[in-house]
């Protein structure tokens, strides 16, 4: 006779945040089962936030950016295979293949591959010199090419961009952030926070080039020496960053026919259309709520949400109730926050004097808050994301208000 | 080097090495301390890696910047002696930090 607490193996491929943080919840609420965790890269599990900051900047080492110490897999005998790369999933008799001939049986698994930097493909995109910022060795690479006095152009000005843009001008490099939009952070702001952001990076000697596209790379002996954009100038460089957008790693779902759609399709227990296969963090397209949509989100705190959600449905507890989107970048001295998405929103409503800096733009629909983005506004945001999260409709003159305190906003 | 006891609410004691200039938070998480999660990394972003500090050392701490008060007050159970761990930078002078972890974070 099996019962259901007997000692199931579940397997996690993709030793990233999501990975990591699924094999350590599943060890605490499955003490007995047997957990593998199977990464690509050739460390433990680590954050990727502090490597366009901390790390490029000297204030962090390897062991900081580590989630948990070496030792705790071993402790929590947790099996992690570093540096191996699986290569199919076989559903049929629930097993993974990793490259160089082993398989590895399973009862669950759970793909937590993430996503990866989608590179350019204009010429001269291949030589030395031009990279991209997402795992940690990209981040040593990007580190060594810094250098004060020389240049660095940076193309993308999402959070990435200006995030390696802040760490690069503070280092004393030269900085040219290139973007084809007309402004930075396009994607996932709103133009009042573009604008500030811009006048931000201005100020402390960032060029930009917006509504710009790259047309080539030049070089000298394999090394890039400049951008040429479209209008025919070229930019001298010694080095390149180009952050624009993330792929995500969906190959081995869809080989093994799970359903994907721009991300592998998940429901809120992070189940895919195979009742034994999880997937969770970057690499997926899950529902969203509060905004009755499907959404692929790129973020820290989703990736802990739904390793959380995927540890609780493989080991029978309930389900953990749905967390409303954040994030957050750091650039020079400024603390940007966002809780939530301005889907569905009809009006924006400014709290604070953005020349301070210190405010935050709220999304509304009616009188409902969609999305908060606060720059330096730890309360507008702390306080935005919980209205986000219990649909409380607001007094839209208080909310402007900034003499109105957030508490006597939500009362 | 300095050393920091960790406390958590079942009165259990674990006592880490911090190095100098290393926040209390980062410690924590090199020596799987449980109880404090630090969800952000240590960007102030968070809350959750909120600890108490023993009465006897609360004042050797330097003063609380805007956005650590302003963080702290969506903690649970906040105290006189609440502190964000990430906060909190490690030196020979607090050689001995007493730490508690909260019942829970966020």
């Amino acid at each position: 006779m099996t019962k259901d607490s007997d000692a199931q193996r579940v397997v996690i491929i993709g030793a990233g945040h999501a990975g990591g943080t699924a094999a350590a919840l599943l060890r605490q609420y499955c003490p007995e089962w047997s957990i593998t965790l199977v990464g690509e890269e050739p460390v433990p599990p680590y954050q990727r936030p502090p490597l366009s900051k901390a790390w490029l900047k000297g204030e962090a080492d390897a062991d900081g950016l580590a989630l948990k110490p070496s030792s705790f897999y071993v402790e929590q005998n947790i099996t992690l295979l570093s540096g191996s790369r699986v290569v199919g999933i076989e559903r049929g008799e629930q097993r993974v293949h990793v490259a160089g001939g082993a398989s590895i049986p399973y009862d669950y698994l759970v793909i937590a591959t993430g996503a990866r930097a989608i590179p350019l493909r204009t010429p001269g995109a291949d030589l030395r010199g031009i990279m991209s910022l997402r795992t940690a060795a990209d981040a040593e690479a990007l580190k060594a090419a810094i250098c004060p006095g020389q240049s660095i152009a940076v193309v993308g000005a999402g959070y990435i961009g200006l995030e390696v843009a802040a760490s690069c001008r503070s280092l004393g490099m030269n900085v040219t952030v290139l973007e084809r939009e007309t402004r930075v952070l396009a994607r996932v702001a709103c133009e009042a926070l573009s604008s500030f952001f811009t006048d931000v990076h201005e100020k402390q000697g960032v060029h930009f080039e917006l509504g710009s596209s790259v047309v080539a790379f030049e070089g000298e002996r394999g090394q890039v020496t400049g951008v040429t954009l479209a209008d025919g100038r070229t930019l001298p460089c010694s080095a390149v960053v180009v952050g624009v957008g993330a792929a995500p790693d969906e190959e081995l779902a869809r080989e093994a026919g799970l359903e994907c759609d721009r991300g592998v399709l998940v429901d809120l227990d992070a189940r895919t259309s195979d009742p034994k296969i999880f997937a969770i963090g970057d690499v997926t397209r899950r529902p969203m709520p509060i905004y009755n949509c499907m959404f692929r989100m790129e973020s820290v705190p989703n990736a802990l949400e739904q390793a959380k959600q995927a540890a609780s449905a493989i080991a029978g507890r309930s389900r953990p109730s749905v967390e409303v989107p954040w994030q957050w970048s750091d650039q020079y001295d400024l603390k940007l926050q966002i809780a939530g998405y301005p889907f569905d929103a009809d009006s924006i409503v400014v709290r604070g004097d953005p020349r301070q800096s210190r405010f935050a733009v709220f999304h509304l629909n009616g009188d409902l808050v969609q999305a908060v983005e606060a720059i330096n506004a730890v309360p507008e945001f702390m306080t935005g994301r919980i209205l986000i999260g219990n649909r409380k409709a607001i007094d839209r003159r208080k909310l402007a208000d900034a003499s109105v305190s957030m508490k006597e906003v939500c009362a | 080097m300095a050393k920091i006891v960790f406390i958590d609410t079942g009165h259990v004691e674990r006592i880490v090495d911090a190095m100098n200039g290393q926040s209390v938070m980062d410690a924590a998480r090199r020596n799987s301390i449980p109880g404090i999660t630090a969800e952000c990394g240590g960007a102030c972003a968070c809350g959750t890696c909120h600890v108490y500090i023993d009465e006897a050392w609360f004042s050797a701490l330097g003063e609380r910047k805007a956005a650590e008060v302003e963080m702290l007050e969506y903690a649970s159970d906040v105290r006189e002696n609440s502190r964000l761990a990430c906060q909190i930078k490690m030196s020979s002078a607090l050689d001995g930090l007493v730490v508690r972890t909260p019942e829970r974070q966020g």
